[in-house]
């Protein structure tokens, strides 16, 4: 099992101890227990660049339990985009096997996915990525229709979502008439309305002022509290130090795996 | 309620781009429109064939014997088939009349184009007709003014002339024409009645005849000596014409000494034989005005594709969204088929209204009479849809296939 040596990285126990070991180099196809909610095994991704092969990621193994909060980081060209692209179910490995909520997704066709993602992750983007007509009831309600949710309870959720953010009072306005906070309080609505397994976001406050970007974290601080696994991409430490665990990826391959403290007392954040 | 979500973005596309979405529906809108309205104009004149034309033309329950159709499309060589045939004759006439049930109505008529003329205007060549027999009862004439010619007159060629309204306004003008000399072919009639208005079929007014009897000096204008251009018999009831028909054919093919492996060198049309010629210029009507129109729609359908694929590009990042929170391929392409059909089925319902508008108003401004068939109406709309549907779906099965992490990433 190659990478499982990187999970630790050399002399430093980690986070990624015994229990984790454990379950990554189980036997393959071995389903994870319930605790775990994503479990991926020497996750390989290559892409195929006129010619040329491009190893995007080179066996990544991480497993991560429910209620976990956990920031994924890396310089550009480290590969965090292609594991979120993996870990969100938009695309799939070239080896390696991903299990989410217990379900092997590795294998999955094109439609599979998109149930997937429509029941398991809730999506936040750096540039929100709202449908520019619709109101944020309507952007919020979008992954209820998808979910064939019928509309009277959809309208009851969304607006319950939306009140959890605090927008109950711009619930019919379009995205260009919020500010960029309120929109990325829109899209963690819209996030959470299927009530999913990861709450995945990419550079959430890529696009914020450090004020709006301190709002968000505190939106996110207490969705971790309130029990919900939350996994964030960064490539900005301070903004990863929020998280209770960090995951570093270099060149593929994962660099370290810590908790918080032990990650802002190496990199001094 | 994911169909109803589609057409109401449908629809918010079409509010939001006025314009754009005006040239998308315009191929469609025009194509619906010309449709109806050819449609229209073809039934329009169906009917009126069916009621008023042939009717004007020949009657109910009557057969006209000629020596061959009245109105048909022959080719060259049926044509010389035709001027062939022996014509028909009085003697004919006299034996077909004796050999008739005593129920039955007859008539001989020959008519041409002869100079006419009065005192009061210039001479014109028009239709004269030299009749004999029930030929006004037959035709169910009636006069405006004064009376028809009486079975004694028309015995004895009487100088008398019925003429038809727009002969009388033309050669008696503000006068009144009863009792006035009108000159056929050089020679004098006493006008003694005029008849009824009879009205237009397309634009060719039917008020323009003069009608004397066979044996007046006109028989000589019109036909050769003993001959005419045909005749006709009317009965109380379609079998008992069916029968005389087939009497009168038993006739003729005995004058005509025919064998019986020989065809008739005669014809007997009655309304619904003049009908079937008219039933395939409307085929052909129908088939020229439905090609027409089916090329507007084709290019109504490559604008409808080509703005759908123009919309999947602009919306890329929309399909990539959708899909990132779990938009199937189906979704999507639902999405998009519904999109193109609700806008081509907006365009056909124009279409149809402005199809309807344009018949009526061919109709008022032309003699061409319209009439608009409800079929005509639901094949529109079911066009339009049609059309939707194969221009939506090559964008939208793009749409559809289109790899949500590349989507997302398009600006």
């Amino acid at each position: 099992m190659p990478g499982i040596t990187d999970v630790p990285a050399a002399g430093e126990p980690g986070l990624s101890t015994t229990a984790e070991r454990k379950i990554v180099t189980a036997t393959k196809g071995e389903a994870p227990g319930k605790d775990w909610v994503i479990v991926a095994r020497g996750l390989t991704r290559e892409y195929d660049m006129g010619g040329e092969i491009v190893r995007a990621l080179r066996g990544v193994d991480i497993a991560i339990r429910r209620n976990e909060y956990v920031a994924i980081m890396g310089p550009s060209g480290s590969g965090k985009s292609t594991l979120m692209n993996l870990i969100g179910c938009l695309d799939t490995p070239t080896a390696g096997e991903y299990w989410l909520n217990g379900m092997l997704v590795s294998d999955m066709n094109d439609d599979e996915l998109a149930r997937i993602r429509n029941r398991e992750i809730g999506f936040v983007f750096q540039t929100f990525n709202l449908l520019p007509r619709a109101s944020a009831l309507h952007n919020v309600e979008l992954p209820l229709v998808y979910g064939g949710v019928p509309a009277a309870e959809r309208r009851k959720r969304a607006e319950e979502a939306l009140a959890s953010v605090g927008l109950s009072d711009r619930k019919l306005h379009r995205p260009n008439e919020l500010s960029g906070g309120q929109r990325q309080r829109v899209a963690i609505a819209r996030a959470l309305v299927n009530r999913p397994s990861i709450l995945l976001a990419d550079e959430p406050t890529g696009n914020l002022d450090s004020t709006t970007s301190a709002e968000i974290m505190n939106v996110f601080e207490q969705l971790a509290e309130s029990g919900q696994t939350v996994i964030m991409v960064t490539h900005e430490a301070d903004i990863a130090a929020h998280a209770k665990r960090v995951v570093v990826l270099r060149d593929g391959m994962v660099e370290s795996d810590d908790r918080r403290e032990k990650f802002a007392a190496r990199t001094g954040v | 309620m994911r169909l109803l979500d589609a057409i109401r973005l449908a629809f918010q596309t079409l509010r939001v781009q006025k314009l754009k979405s005006f040239f998308t529906l315009a191929g469609v809108t025009i194509g619906v429109m010309f449709l109806i309205a050819v449609v229209s104009i073809v039934e329009g004149m169906g009917s009126y064939m069916e009621n008023d034309f042939v009717a004007k033309l020949i009657g109910t329950n009557t057969f006209q014997l000629r020596r061959f159709p009245s109105i048909s499309d022959a080719s060259e060589s049926e044509w010389r088939e035709w001027m062939r045939r022996p014509r028909i004759t009085f003697d004919d006439a006299k034996e077909v009349a004796a050999a008739l049930p005593p129920a039955a109505l007859w008539s001989v008529e020959s008519s041409d184009n002869i100079a006419i003329e009065s005192r009061y205007a210039r001479p014109r060549e028009l239709e004269a007709s030299a009749v004999d027999g029930d030929y006004f009862r037959i035709r169910n004439m009636e006069v405006a003014q004064g009376r028809l010619i009486s079975p004694q007159e028309l015995a004895l060629g009487s100088r008398v002339v019925v003429i038809g309204q727009e002969i009388a306004t033309r050669f008696f003008p503000r006068l009144n024409p009863i009792g006035r000399t009108l000159k056929v072919g050089g020679t004098g009639y006493e006008v003694i009645g005029v008849a009824a208005k009879q009205g237009s079929i397309f634009g060719i007014s039917l008020d323009r005849f003069v009608i004397a009897s066979a044996n007046s000096p006109l028989q000589r204008l019109v036909n050769p000596h003993g001959l005419i251009d045909g005749m006709k018999v009317k009965l109380p009831t379609t079998e008992a014409m069916f029968d005389a028909r087939e009497t009168v054919r038993q006739v003729m093919r005995t004058r005509h000494r025919l064998r019986a492996s020989q065809p008739d060198n005669f014809v007997m049309e009655t309304s619904e034989s003049a009908l079937e010629f008219w039933k395939k210029i409307e085929g052909n009507l129908v088939i020229a005005g439905v090609i027409l129109p089916a090329i507007a729609l084709i290019v109504g359908a490559l604008v409808i594709m080509n703005i759908m694929l123009v919309a999947v590009s602009e919306r890329t990042r929309e399909i990539g969204i959708r899909k990132a929170i779990g938009a199937k391929y189906r979704d999507i392409l639902a999405q998009f088929l519904v999109e193109a059909t609700t806008l081509s089925i907006i365009g056909a319902a124009i279409g149809v209204a402005l199809g309807i508008i344009l018949s009526q108003t061919i109709a008022a401004l032309s003699p061409l009479p319209a009439s608009v068939a409800p079929w005509s109406i639901v094949t529109g709309i079911l066009v339009g849809a049609g059309v939707g549907v194969v221009a939506g779906v090559y964008p939208a099965s793009r749409a559809a296939r289109l790899d949500p992490i590349v989507a997302l990433r398009a600006e």
